[in-house]
């Protein structure tokens, strides 16, 4: 990975990653949901309503997915001090806020219809509220922590990812150790088993996967203007100290 | 035994992860029940809840219990959890997804004659998808069966 510790090199192979993540990306996701919405049947019970979950479950594991993103950063920043590690940190963090934000406003929206409630404070509901206040306490420490200067490089920030991915398997086992409004998972990876019906589960494999592309490019956008902001702020810095 | 700093780091940060799943393990040691968003009947059973206590009934709506009752507004039902089934009252609108032999949660309390009385019916949606063709076939398999 410290081959990567040059950013002239990271940004030799983050140029063209960007447009191999977005534009496939894009296209999947456009395909899913197209499937989602159009092509597949209405569920046996929720009918319609059911269709949210091309979008909810998605968004759902990368607001997840992004924390762990997260904790990983730190964790290689700490040890390794690794010098993309903060960068990634402070460029993941917001999108990850975002897509816990649409997963959180997608389940309540489904929810009204089919439990009869926008919000109620179960063991799901409130863990995943906990990552998105997380996510927003991340975005504030980190961004604290570059406006003072290279002085902490992010230290804090990183303790607090650690730290804040105990949520995570919280989340994931919540519906097992308690009861919960939430259903159990349909989806057992380990198992390979899933009870949403093949007829209606493929549209959801082409949303995942294209949320997930989506998520990468935004991340490695965001790493790249992030490294062009700090070349310019430090070319500010010398043409300032040049001309007194 | 001198150990690179890179090392060291990484054992520290490794044993600070171990003793926050540790300190992690412990709170939900301590939270178990209280954070279960409702009790089942089997605990009400049990005697778990006194009578006039608010809570959360929690289970699935016995085929055939769903009744209307002779004041024109209230239901009564019963709700099992595969094991003991605790009778319900409800006086207003069920949710659309409300179902015989489908998963429901009460919220109310528990009266004197063991019959929970319900202020709000919430329909509880379980984890399986599928189209309503694959129901009827199923439905139809079951018949069959029986």
């Amino acid at each position: 990975m410290h081959r990567f510790a040059n950013p002239a090199r990271f940004l030799k192979l983050a140029r063209p990653l960007t447009g191999w993540t977005l534009w496939p990306g894009l296209l999947l996701l456009g395909a899913g949901v197209i499937g989602g919405l159009f092509v597949t049947p209405p569920d046996y019970l929720q009918g319609d309503s059911a269709r949210i979950l091309y979008i909810h479950v998605p968004t759902a594991w990368l607001g997840m997915a992004g924390w762990s993103g997260l904790a990983i950063a730190g964790i290689s920043q700490l040890v390794w001090r690794h010098p993309l590690a903060t960068l990634a940190g402070r460029a993941i963090a917001p999108v990850g806020a975002l897509y816990t934000a649409l997963c959180l406003a997608t389940g309540s929206i489904w929810g009204r219809p089919t439990w009869g409630t926008w919000w109620e404070w179960d063991g799901r509901l409130t863990s995943m509220l906990i990552l998105f206040f997380l996510y927003l306490a991340y975005v504030a420490l980190a961004s604290a922590e570059r406006e003072r200067g290279a002085g902490g490089e992010g230290k804090m920030a990183a303790i607090f990812a650690i730290a804040g991915a105990i949520n995570l398997p919280i989340i994931h086992y919540s519906v097992v150790w308690w009861n919960t409004l939430h259903q159990g998972q349909s989806i057992d990876l380990v198992r390979g088993e899933s009870t949403i019906d093949p007829a209606l589960l493929w549209p959801l494999l082409l949303t995942v996967l294209g949320f997930t592309l989506l998520f990468c490019a935004i991340v490695l956008m965001r790493m790249r203007a992030d490294l062009a902001r700090t070349r310019l702020e430090m070319r500010l810095k010398r043409q300032a100290t040049e001309a007194a | 035994m001198m150990m690179r700093p890179k090392n060291q780091r990484l054992v520290l940060v490794s044993a600070a992860l171990v003793a926050l799943g540790l300190a992690a393990l412990l709170a939900l040691w301590g939270l178990q029940d209280r954070a279960a968003y409702f009790v089942t009947p089997s605990e009400i059973v049990a005697g778990k809840l006194e009578p006039g206590q608010s809570a959360r009934l929690g289970g699935m709506v016995e085929e055939g219990s769903l009744q209307q009752l002779d004041d024109g507004v209230s239901v009564r039902f019963s709700v099992h959890d595969g094991d003991k089934a605790v009778a319900v009252t409800h006086a207003g609108i069920l949710p659309d997804l409300f179902r015989e032999g489908s998963g429901v949660v009460a919220e109310g309390r528990l009266g004197p004659d063991g019959v929970f009385i319900a202020d709000r019916i919430l329909a509880k949606h379980d984890e399986r998808y599928m189209p309503p063709e694959l129901d009827h076939l199923e439905t139809a398999a079951e018949t069959v069966e029986r």
